[in-house]
């Protein structure tokens, strides 16, 4: 018998081995502070800005005042025109790419990556100096004429939300470039032989077949540009306030707790709600990027 | 030719330096299955694609009923195509990928669904109209390939090694199948193989490609029995192939010398001292223990081939050369070692001149 159940731990051991770290690691720093956030978001603050733990449901009823329910939704609105503007900007981008020879787009991906090597407060801090009033892009645009006074870039809607975009383009362009590159191109060629041009190719092959990469693409650019605040901080100037802002400043500088923990449930179940229909939609296989 | 359905005439095509399609004519004739045979990258599947329109011709006309169609894109120019790796759009079911180009074209909606049905009848995958690609074997994949392409009911067919991918036993299925819709839709087929066996049993012409040139164009008989280039005969069947130089022609029989000794064949047109190319078919290379006369081929039995259908001895020549010829059961008059002559019936062999490019190199 002995014989019989030495393999079966043998076989045993590795998924434990392989299950058991990941599994703890998740229950400690995933699954524990995300229920010990919700159960925050039920109790009170107290006088000096600490928690109190009595059961209230303040927190969720204040998220329901108009002004931050404003914020809410600009915030959705933000992170939606981002995740918009990154489909349109990268779509083409990851097309051009994945047409390319293959170490052409090795070079072209990595270049799409290099912002991400540098430290984000560095690039932030340089976008400031950059387009401040006495900046460079100021003093170019009025040195040629094109505007007669600088412009005010800096601290507006628009400057966050082109640093959104171009924060969030890689995370956009390289799953819907890792579906159009699998895309071969004798479905394109069979679609022009059966007698549609390219624009009917491209809505009925193109699209439909790269569909699970322009969904994980809205995945990674919307939830993180939903929660982000270190663009809107610097770049915005702490006058554009999004729900990443808020939260951020619940649990630091205003010390309302519960508060930020709510808004931060509420951020977590918009997110769930996203990961979920993803799941519908796209075959796991499609995760791998992520 | 009348009214040929497809005439290219003097196409070429240049990838960079690569000179791959190198001054091609060539009619079809409506209704015909024409096969272009060739080895590996000498443009067949090139010149399929500037019929179909994917590739652009470098220079040189193609006609289609007639009309210049070289400017026109692919999806103005009906003929369609069967791709070798199938091509189907894998987020359609069969259904919706046959009735593709219809949709496309606007058929009405009954109509679609009447010729779909019928189109998947016809290469017997009813019942699977539900199913993705993905759920499909092979010869399913490319069936339906082959009826996604046939529903449009296009003037020509472009095949590319369609059953390339396909086990023997399928693959022999299919050719018959193959071969009986196209006839009985009457759509001329051009047809990409590198399987010389598939092309002499579906064919009325093949077109022997070399090196982005046609070697030859002709029925399969003619073809097998008569072929016009040293490399047709060494490409087609098992041939044993010698060159050498006429020494004696009299009555349409030529005595031709060679590296490892003289030989007999019959042949008009060609004067002593010229050189020339013998081709022999294994099953008419004999072999005797004493000489024959005008063959002074004597060469030393190596070994037998075991083949299924035929046995092959080889004999080694004199001159490095080795010949071999096939008989149903293996030869027991000979055995390894022995020397024998070599021989056969001028009239089985075929002479063949020398081409002018030969002549070149
Ligand atoms: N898009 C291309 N760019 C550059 N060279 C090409 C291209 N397509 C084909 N070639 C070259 O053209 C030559 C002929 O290719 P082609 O595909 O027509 O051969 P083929 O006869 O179909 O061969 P096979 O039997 O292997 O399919 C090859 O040398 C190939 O490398
Ligand atoms: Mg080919």
């Amino acid at each position: 018998m002995s014989t019989y159940t030495a393999p079966k731990k043998k076989n045993l051991l590795p998924k434990i081995a392989m299950a058991g770290p990941v599994s703890v690691w998740m229950i400690l720093f995933v699954t524990i502070p995300m229920l010990y956030v919700i159960f925050i978001s039920f109790m009170s603050r107290g006088v000096f800005g600490d928690v109190v733990y009595e059961f209230s449901t303040e927190s969720y009823s204040t998220i329901l005042d108009p002004t931050y329910f404003q914020v809410i939704l600009k915030s959705l609105k933000a992170a939606g025109l981002t995740t918009v503007l990154c489909l349109l900007i990268g779509y083409p981008f990851a097309y051009i790419i994945a047409r390319k020879p293959k170490d052409v787009a090795a070079k072209m991906i990595t270049l799409l990556m290099i912002p991400f090597w540098t430290n984000s407060l560095m690039r932030l801090n340089s976008w400031l100096l950059l387009f401040q009033t006495s900046g460079p892009v100021n003093n170019f645009l009025v040195n040629t004429g094109i505007v007669d006074k600088p412009i005010s870039f800096i601290y507006t809607d628009e400057l966050v939300l082109i640093g959104l975009i171009t924060n969030m383009l890689p995370f956009a362009v390289l799953p819907m470039y890792s579906t159009i590159e699998k895309l071969e191109k004798s479905m394109l060629e069979a679609s022009a032989d059966l007698g549609a041009n390219p624009r009917t190719t491209f809505c009925r092959i193109t699209l439909p077949i790269t569909f699970p990469g322009i969904f994980s693409a809205i995945i990674l650019t919307f939830i993180p540009s939903l929660g982000i605040y270190t663009v809107t901080d610097m770049l915005g100037g702490g006058k554009v306030l999004f729900i990443g802002n808020i939260i951020k400043n619940q649990f630091g500088s205003i010390r309302n707790w519960p508060l930020g923990a709510a808004l931060s449930v509420l951020l977590i179940v918009v997110t769930m709600l996203l990961i979920f229909i993803y799941t519908r939609f796209a075959k796991i296989e499609d995760m791998e990027v992520v | 030719m009348n009214n040929p359905i497809i005439t290219l005439e003097g196409v070429e095509k240049k990838f960079g330096n690569n000179h791959v399609v190198k001054h091609m004519n060539l009619e079809i004739a409506e209704g015909e299955f024409l096969t272009l045979l060739g080895p590996s990258g000498c443009g067949k599947t090139t010149t399929l694609r500037m019929i179909a329109g994917f590739e652009e011709a470098t220079s040189g006309i193609i006609k289609v009923e007639g009309e210049r169609i070289e400017d026109k894109e692919p999806f103005q120019r009906n003929v369609n195509t069967v791709f070798q790796n199938y091509a189907l759009f894998p987020h359609m079911t069969v259904f919706q990928n046959v009735a593709y180009g219809l949709t496309i074209k606007k058929v009405p909606k009954k109509e679609i669904e009447e010729r779909v049905m019928e189109m998947l009848r016809m290469v017997q995958l009813e019942g699977y109209e539900k199913r993705k690609p993905d759920a499909l074997s092979g010869g399913q994949k490319q069936r339906v390939a082959i009826a996604r392409a046939l529903v449009n009911r296009p003037k020509v067919l472009l095949l590319d090694e369609p059953l390339g991918a396909l086990d023997l036993k399928l693959r022999k299925q299919m050719q018959i199948e193959l071969k009986r819709l196209q006839k009985k839709l009457g759509i001329t087929f051009i047809y990409v193989t590198h399987d010389q066996e598939e092309a002499l049993t579906m064919s009325d012409r093949i077109a022997i490609m070399r090196d982005g040139r046609i070697e030859q164009m002709a029925s399969p008989k003619e073809i097998y029995e008569h072929p016009a280039t040293r490399f047709v005969a060494g490409f087609i069947g098992e041939s044993n192939i010698f060159d050498g130089k006429v020494v004696e022609a009299k009555d349409g029989c030529l005595t031709v010398e060679t590296d490892a000794g003289c030989l007999l064949v019959q042949g008009e047109d060609f004067s002593v001292g010229e050189e020339m190319h013998v081709s022999i078919r294994s099953e008419y290379l004999e072999v005797s223990s004493s000489p024959v006369a005008g063959f002074t081929l004597q060469g030393t039995v190596k070994d037998f081939i075991y083949q299924g259908s035929v046995v092959k001895t080889a004999v080694d020549l004199p001159n490095g050369q080795e010949v071999k010829y096939s008989r149903f059961e293996q030869d027991q008059t000979v055995s390894p070692g022995e020397k024998v002559y070599v021989f056969w019936r001028p009239e089985k062999a075929v002479a063949i001149k020398k081409t002018e490019q030969e002549a070149v190199e």
